[in-house]
């Protein structure tokens, strides 16, 4: 593996609680910039975040952050990283500034920088005007602000980002995500964004590590784990449905369903090499076996189908 | 156009190394206690003994001829006696919510995510507790050593009773520590503060009322190593070079505070931890 352009790099690591194995074997690396980790719940995500930060102790293997080994310098790598903790979490009795400015002490900045600091990422993270109330009486997106605001004030070369946009409205998850978004590509803070939100992800990220049942299903830059291959297109039809979709997957066609009655169809490049012969096929396929096509229409690739396909859902 | 940019800046200044965090968790936790008036209230109260024990030895001083009892370093031992009560005031005013509120705010993960040890935070926390106890045992009891010299006008009381500043340290430290890492081990194992001091409370007075109950069956006092408190003025009564109160040998004694202090610290390194594991 290139270390040159890894932040992060686990080799073979596996994490077990009581007789659960979180992660198994995990091989996975990080590269610069932003990173997505994605997954379903329970997929050990969290779990990897926190054996990176020291407070779970891998029964193997091997992982290090920014070049230093986890499990000799993990004092050196968390003066370096920020963390955004998943679940609801602030010092108690104190004000936003306080907070953050208190954070910016453990981590090592002087009282007057931490203080000064604390202001301009409350402000950064859009809680200017609320940096003298109590962090107790936050609304939800207020604390995950002041989470983020809190992981960013020491200004880390690297920020672990769990859940970052969990009980938020909307326009507060927007927000969130372009805060994310600029500063993985215009403030040069590597990040990883643990979410099981492919949206988020595919928002603001580069790269993706795919989790399942504590293993990497896939990983690499998005842009190349959507691209080449295939070409997608929605589908819906009237007839047999099941025995139409064992057809197409009896061509090498993938089919994943989706919310609605649209499927999305997956066509590699061996059965169709432009939209037109990949289309022909399926009409052809169709009328072959008594099925009206209704709905068909060229899709992009999203993360969504990689995440279906790493994931082996159909 | 904007007169000042209030977008993200990298920092350029210095930082300190690790292993300086528990500083800034004590000086937080200080002042956060003295924030609080009915604290500080409290805190006063605990030098109101000093301030009789001052005015006796100026009078013992100044008109011998007044004075009923003279000082004695079982002045000085008494001294401790008084201060029991506020020892355990203070102990669960500040010690309840050390922990328990972090916990129940899930700050843990916070602080260790931050570049500090486990044992700093538990050394941070532990001396926001001690600067308050030791401020109501430790400092009075020596300022009293030092009034007496200045009310008598003469070294003679202290140098024939040296070991009284050694015994003085020695006791204050020993108090501090029992109530400090007990506490903050109950405080540990609680999300609510109140809950801790209630632990707290049951803790030192349910052990006084089994050795009561003990000592009434056994017609002796060798059970008193079941009471924290029996414990205490036991090792303390030896320390001061008095008879000891109860027949239990001292050393029993002391090998229980020091015991309930290795407990303590053993559950602390138990329970703080950045993620909390159910298997």
């Amino acid at each position: 593996m290139d270390t040159n352009t890894a932040v992060v790099q686990l080799d073979d690591v596996t994490v077990i609680y009581g007789k659960n194995a979180a992660l198994k074997g995990v091989t996975a690396k990080f590269n610069r910039g932003a990173v997505g980790l994605l997954g379903p719940n329970g997929a050990g995500k969290s779990t990897m975040l926190k054996a990176l930060l020291g407070f779970v102790k891998p029964t193997g293997g091997r992982m290090t952050v920014l070049d230093l080994d986890v499990a000799h310098r993990p004092l050196e790598i968390r003066a370096r990283i920020g963390y955004m903790p998943e679940s609801d979490a602030h010092i108690p009795g104190m004000n936003a500034v306080s907070f953050v400015g208190y954070c910016g002490q453990l981590a090592g900045l002087p009282a007057v920088d931490a203080m000064q600091r604390a202001h301009e990422v409350l402000y950064y993270v859009g809680l200017g005007e609320a940096r003298y109330r109590n962090v107790e009486t936050y609304s939800t997106g207020m604390k995950q602000r002041i989470k983020l605001a809190q992981a960013l004030v020491h200004d880390p070369d690297l920020l672990f980002l769990d859940e970052p946009t969990n009980g938020m409205d909307p326009k507060g998850r927007d927000e969130m995500l372009e805060l994310i978004r600029d500063l993985g590509h215009n403030k040069n803070v590597n990040l990883i964004l643990s979410s099981h939100l492919l949206p988020d992800v595919e928002y603001t990220c580069d790269d993706v590590v795919v989790m399942d049942k504590g293993q990497v299903a896939a990983q690499g830059p998005i842009a190349q784990l959507k691209g080449p291959g295939g070409r997608v297109f929605e589908l819906r039809i009237k007839g047999d449905l099941p025995a139409f979709l064992e057809v197409l997957r009896g061509e090498g066609m993938e089919c994943t369903s989706t919310d609605e009655d649209v499927m999305r169809v997956f066509i590699p490049d061996a059965l169709g090499t432009s939209d037109g012969n990949a289309q022909r096929a399926l009409f052809s396929l169709a009328a072959r076996h008594g099925v009206q096509v209704r709905h068909l229409r060229p899709s992009i690739p999203t993360l969504e189908d990689v995440f279906a396909k790493a994931l082996g859902e159909k | 156009m904007p007169i000042h940019d209030q977008s993200y800046r990298r920092y350029g200044g210095g930082k300190t190394m690790p292993g300086q965090a528990w500083t800034v968790i004590a000086r937080a936790g200080i002042m956060n206690m003295i924030r609080k008036r009915i604290f500080l209230a409290v805190l006063l109260g605990g030098w109101i003994p000093f301030v009789g024990h001052a005015i006796w030895l100026y009078v013992n001083a100044r008109y011998p001829q007044v004075s009923i009892v003279t000082v004695t370093p079982k002045t000085f031992r008494d001294f401790f006696s008084w201060q029991d009560f506020f020892v355990f005031v203070v102990t669960v005013y500040v010690g309840a919510g050390l922990i328990a509120n972090d916990r129940r705010a899930n700050a843990l993960q916070i602080y260790l995510s931050k570049p500090l040890a486990r044992s700093e935070y538990i050394f941070g926390k532990a001396a926001v507790l001690l600067a308050f106890l030791l401020s109501i045992t430790l400092v009075p009891a020596l300022l009293l050593l030092v009034l007496q010299v200045l009310f008598s006008g003469s070294f003679e009381f202290i140098r024939h009773n040296l070991f009284l500043i050694p015994a003085i340290v020695t006791a204050s430290l020993l108090q501090s520590l029992l109530a400090t890492f007990t506490m903050l081990a109950l405080s540990s194992l609680s999300k609510s503060a109140r809950f801790v001091a209630i632990m707290y409370a049951g803790t030192i007075f349910f052990t006084l009322a089994i050795f009561g109950v003990l000592a009434a069956i056994t017609g002796g006092t060798r059970l008193s190593w079941v009471a924290l408190g029996a414990n205490l003025q036991q090792v303390t009564d030896v320390i001061f070079r008095e008879p000891p109160r109860y027949t239990t040998p001292w050393q029993l004694s002391l090998v229980v505070i020091l015991g309930l202090i290795a407990v303590s610290i053993s559950v602390l390194e138990r329970r703080v931890r950045g993620v909390e594991v159910v298997t």
